[in-house]
């Protein structure tokens, strides 16, 4: 463009010119869907506890059974919907993380089972991995000496 | 022999025709308003093939024959072919080609490669070095997704200036003949960045590109906007089109009547969730090889400027936060 259009004016025309995201509504629906998922699994958690399961192992098997529910949806290509509706609210529970490590796996599968799925598996999970378990070390070592 | 007119711009003195058109798209294109326009509309995004890329090189070689076909011509007939897709490496192109065993051109111009491909083959024909060349090019929405953003399973949602990348092969047979539509000239892009690094803002980053090749081309050649029946620039989007009005209105050129962009066309945004309109290669490529082919032969349209455009980058380039250069190129049509 000519010398009169800087890359400052023109970015303020593109943030004029560029519509927002519709906050209130996405999280109204984030919060819908997300406290949805979060009763299923309370659900899944009351029904195992009937059957007689301690509290600690109530909570793996709600998170097995949510993990492979969200895995199965995925594959039938129904999370990606409820993801592209809810955003956060199907992104951030535990099924949003399984969802995150099968869609690779789905993808990347006809590049192979070591090239493709294997070493993309993680592509969207592995930063999440990476950085909560590196978190998970410093706030270790601070408890340790504050306690 | 061609005119070198301007800056940037090239004037053919010999007759240009544009003999046939192909397109296919995919299932979401084939329910969008230019459905009766294509020639080949899929059921299976997947054509048939084990992955998207093997898909969108089926495409594109089936359409290519199609538009062979279409011209009365076999293969061994064409002289050149010209295209190009979004593909590393240019592979969908690539491989659509390899079955067809005519001498090849691939070419990359991000979405604007139509543009390219149709203004290289005039070039070849104005030359005289070629008899009949095919031009084209090609975008699949899963490939696209896959290289450049998530896989299609992932449960994400798209920004509201995201576009859609449209699944399809657009393509042309070019010949020196009298029959209308005529390519009469081109004028070709510069590289224009003006510091966007939103990949999800593709319209934001091309719209100062077709600003500046619209305006080029028109002052090369004297032109007043209103010359062309229409002006119909590749992918903008709509965030992208409301920039390029104001844009060009800041050097005077008011382009808002007979301005169209394929990207806003060829989905119904609130229908189709579509957000800011259609992209890739295809969306320019199909809706001039259906739609406006269609108009200019029908003398719908008498005079086109046809402006395919083109954000330059690639997934690694995005990371290292370089920002996103657009490009488009001008093809004036007429009958």
């Amino acid at each position: 463009m000519g010398k009169e259009m800087t890359k400052e004016k023109y970015s303020n025309m593109v943030k004029k010119a560029s519509p927002g995201s519709p906050i209130v509504t996405n999280c109204i629906k984030a919060f819908v869907v997300g406290g949805i998922i979060c009763c299923i699994g309370q659900f899944i958690m009351n029904c195992c506890s009937v059957f007689g399961l301690s509290v600690e192992d109530s909570n793996t098997y709600t998170s097995i059974i949510l993990v492979v529910l969200a895995s199965l949806l995925t594959g039938l290509g129904l999370y990606s919907k409820l993801g592209n509706f809810a955003g956060a609210g199907s992104i951030v529970p535990i099924t949003g993380f399984s969802n995150s490590v099968t869609a690779p796996a789905i993808e990347f599968k006809k590049e192979g089972f070591i090239l493709g799925l294997g070493a993309k598996i993680f592509i969207v999970a592995g930063p999440v991995i990476l950085y909560g378990v590196l978190t998970s070390i410093v706030v270790g070592i601070i408890y340790y000496f504050v306690s | 022999m061609a005119k070198h007119i301007g800056k940037q711009s090239m004037e053919f003195e010999k007759d240009i025709s544009i003999i046939s058109t192909a397109s296919t798209v995919g299932t979401k294109e084939g329910e969008g308003p230019l459905r009766e326009y294509f020639d080949v509309i899929l059921t299976d995004n997947l054509f048939g093939q084990e992955s998207w890329e093997k898909a969108e090189s089926k495409i594109a070689s089936d359409n290519l024959k199609l538009a062979i076909n279409k011209a009365g011509l076999n293969p061994s007939d064409i002289s050149y072919v010209v295209t190009g897709d979004l593909l590393n490496q240019c592979c969908g192109s690539t491989f659509g080609v390899r079955g067809l065993q005519i001498p090849f051109f691939g070419v990359f111009g991000a979405c604007s490669t139509m543009g390219e491909s149709m203004g290289l083959s005039s070039v070849l024909l104005e030359s005289g070095g070629a008899k009949y060349v095919l031009c084209g090019a090609s975008s699949h929405f899963a490939s696209a997704e896959k290289q450049f953003r998530f896989p299609m399973d992932l449960g994400t949602q798209r920004t509201p200036t995201a576009s859609w990348t449209v699944t399809g092969d657009g393509a042309a047979v070019l010949a020196i003949g009298n029959e209308h539509p005529y390519v009469r000239r081109i004028t070709t892009g510069k590289i224009i960045d003006m510091g966007i690094t939103d990949a999800n803002n593709m319209g934001a980053a091309m719209a100062p590109a077709a600003a500046d090749a619209i305006y080029q081309h028109l002052s090369d050649f004297g032109f007043k906007p209103d010359y062309y029946d229409v002006i119909a620039t590749g992918d903008l989007g709509y965030v992208g089109q409301k920039l390029l009005i104001e844009l060009l209105k800041e050097k005077g050129i008011d382009i808002n009547k007979n301005h169209i962009d394929c990207g806003i066309e060829i989905f119904d945004r609130e229908l189709q969730d579509t957000h800011c309109g259609g992209s890739g290669c295809a969306c320019s490529a199909v809706t001039f090889a259906g739609m406006l082919y269609n108009k200019l032969r029908h003398k719908k349209i008498n005079k086109l400027l046809f402006v395919p455009t083109g954000a330059l980058m690639s997934p690694t380039s995005v990371q290292q936060g370089e920002s996103i250069a657009g490009i488009a190129h001008c093809v004036g049509i007429e009958n």
